[in-house]
C-alpha cells in the first residue's frame, strides 16, 4: 500500500488528469442512460441485469478513486511554506491535486447517486 | 399577543387549505399512491423546516461570533462538514428511503384497464376489463376500490396531462404514444380530475369527474355500463334530425360517431362537459344550443337555429339514456 502511494506521489497531475474524475462520471451517467433507453425500447425490460451494471459502476467508483488518491498524494507533496498560492510549480502542482481531489468527491457521489435509482426502480414505465 | 395570532392564523391556514378541497387535492389522499405522495411531501417539508432553521441560527451566530473565533483550518474543516459531508450523507438518506416510494406499482394481466383518450377539451374512456369486451364512455371515469387498476393514456390532438390529485401522481398524454399509469383507490367517493397541460383555449375547463366504488358495486354498474340505453320522446328525433350522431354515439339507438363524446349513459353522470356544469336541464340545452360560451375553442358547432324548446327536447331526452 505504502509502495503504492509512494508511486502515486512520483505521477503528475495535470490539468489532462484533472478532468479524468467527471469525464468517468459523464461518461456512467451517458451509459445509464443509454442502457435503460435501448433496454426498455428494444426488449421492454431490463436485460442482463443488474450485475453488469453494478460491475460498470463499481469500474467507473474504483477509476475516481484511484484519481482521487494520486490528487491526494500530489497535493501533499512538500516544498514552499503555507498557504501555498504563489505562482511556483509546485504551489500550482498543489492546487490543481486539490481540485482534482475535490472533483473526485464530487464525481464518485454523482455516480453512486446516478446508479441509486438504475438499481432501486429497474422498470421501464 | 401578535406572534401568537399570527401562528394561530398561518396553522389554521394550512388545516383550512388541506382540507377546503378534498375531492380534488393530493392532501386529501383516496389513493395509495396519493397517500405516499403526501407522506414524502410532509416528510420533506419537515426536513426543509429545520435545515432552514439550522442554516438560519448559524448565519445569526456567523454574523454575531467575533472575527477570530475560529482558525483558518478549523474553519476549513466547519465546510468540508456542513458544505460537503453532512449535505451528501442527507441527501443520500433522502434518496435511498424515497426510492421505494417511486418505484412503480406491479401490474397484472388480470387487472382492469382503462384507456383514456385526451381530446380538446374532454376524456374518451374504454373500460377494458380482462376477458370482457371493451366498454366506451366519457368524462367520467369510475374505478374500483382496492384493485389495480391500469390506465392506458393518450391523445388524440396535442399534449395533454392526466391528473387526479387524490388518486396519484400525473402523466403526460401524448399523441402516438400510450404511457401507463398504475394505480389503486382505497376509499370510495366522488372525486375530480384535472387536465395538467395546456392544451388550448378551454385547457382549464377540461376536468374529469372521478367515481371510486365498492368492487361488487363497480362490477354491477360496468355490467349496466355495458348494455345500450335506450330512451324515447321529440329529443330523440331531433338528435337524429339534427345531426348529433354524426359526432356521438348512442348505443342501441344506432348513432355510432366517434368524433364526440358517447353519450351512451350521459343521463347518468354528474356533470355536463367534462365536469365543468351541473347536469340539468336547462344547462344541456344552452350547451346544445351555443357550447362555445361554455367552452370557448370547443369542436362542437353551435346550434342556435334550435328553438328553446327544441333543445330542451334533445337535453331531456339525452338525460333519459341512463
Amino acid at each position: 500500500m505504502r509502495r503504492w502511494l509512494k508511486r502515486a506521489q512520483s505521477l503528475r497531475v495535470t490539468l489532462w488528469t484533472l478532468i479524468v474524475p467527471p469525464t468517468t462520471w459523464a461518461a456512467h451517467f451517458l451509459f445509464s442512460y443509454l442502457w435503460a433507453a435501448v433496454s426498455c425500447a428494444r426488449l421492454g425490460m431490463w436485460a442482463r441485469f443488474p450485475t453488469a451494471f453494478v460491475i460498470g459502476t463499481v469500474l467507473a467508483l474504483l477509476v475516481i478513486v484511484a484519481a482521487g488518491v494520486i490528487a491526494w498524494q500530489q497535493a501533499r507533496t512538500p516544498g514552499t511554506p503555507a498557504p501555498h498560492d504563489s505562482g511556483t510549480e509546485i504551489d500550482r502542482l498543489r492546487f490543481v491535486a486539490y481540485a482534482t481531489l475535490l472533483l473526485s468527491a464530487l464525481s464518485f457521489v454523482a455516480v453512486v447517486f446516478t446508479a441509486m435509482p438504475v438499481i432501486v426502480l429497474s422498470d421501464c414505465r | 399577543m401578535m406572534r401568537g395570532t399570527r401562528v394561530t392564523i398561518i396553522a389554521g391556514a394550512a388545516g383550512a387549505l388541506s382540507a377546503c378541497n378534498a375531492h380534488q387535492s393530493t392532501l386529501a389522499p383516496f389513493g395509495a399512491d396519493a397517500a405516499d405522495i403526501r407522506h414524502l411531501f410532509l416528510v420533506m417539508l419537515a426536513g426543509a423546516v429545520v435545515i432552514a432553521a439550522g442554516v438560519a441560527l448559524l448565519m445569526r451566530h456567523a454574523v454575531r461570533a467575533p472575527e477570530d473565533r475560529l482558525t483558518h483550518h478549523q474553519g476549513m474543516r466547519l465546510v468540508l462538514w456542513l458544505g460537503g459531508v453532512i449535505p451528501t450523507v442527507v441527501l443520500l438518506g433522502l434518496l435511498v428511503w424515497s426510492l421505494p416510494y417511486m418505484k412503480p406499482r406491479p401490474l397484472g394481466p388480470a387487472d382492469l384497464q382503462i384507456a383514456i383518450e385526451g381530446e380538446q377539451f374532454w376524456w374518451r374512456v374504454t373500460y377494458r376489463p380482462p376477458g370482457a369486451a371493451a366498454v366506451e364512455s366519457a368524462n367520467e371515469v369510475r374505478i374500483p376500490v382496492g384493485r389495480t387498476v391500469a390506465f392506458r393514456l393518450t391523445a388524440a390532438d396535442v399534449v395533454h396531462s392526466f391528473w387526479i390529485p387524490g388518486l396519484a401522481g400525473k402523466m403526460d398524454m401524448i399523441p402516438g404514444r400510450t404511457n401507463t399509469l398504475v394505480v389503486r383507490a382505497d376509499k370510495a367517493g366522488r372525486y375530480r380530475g384535472q387536465c395538467a397541460e395546456f392544451c388550448g383555449l378551454s385547457h382549464a375547463l377540461m376536468a374529469l369527474d372521478v367515481v371510486a366504488m365498492e368492487p361488487a358495486a363497480f362490477d354491477a354498474w360496468l355490467a349496466a355500463e355495458r348494455r345500450p340505453a335506450t330512451a324515447t320522446g321529440q329529443g330523440a328525433a331531433l338528435f337524429a334530425a339534427n345531426g348529433c350522431n354524426a359526432c356521438h354515439t348512442i348505443r342501441r339507438a344506432g348513432q355510432a360517431g366517434a368524433i364526440g363524446p358517447d353519450l351512451t349513459h350521459f343521463g347518468s353522470r354528474q356533470t355536463l362537459a367534462a365536469g365543468i356544469l351541473p347536469m340539468t336541464t336547462a344547462n344541456v340545452a344552452g350547451f346544445i344550443r351555443h357550447p362555445e360560451k361554455t367552452k370557448p375553442g370547443v369542436r362542437m358547432p353551435a346550434f342556435p337555429q334550435l328553438t328553446h324548446g327544441e333543445a330542451t327536447a334533445i337535453a331531456r331526452y339525452l338525460q333519459g339514456l341512463q
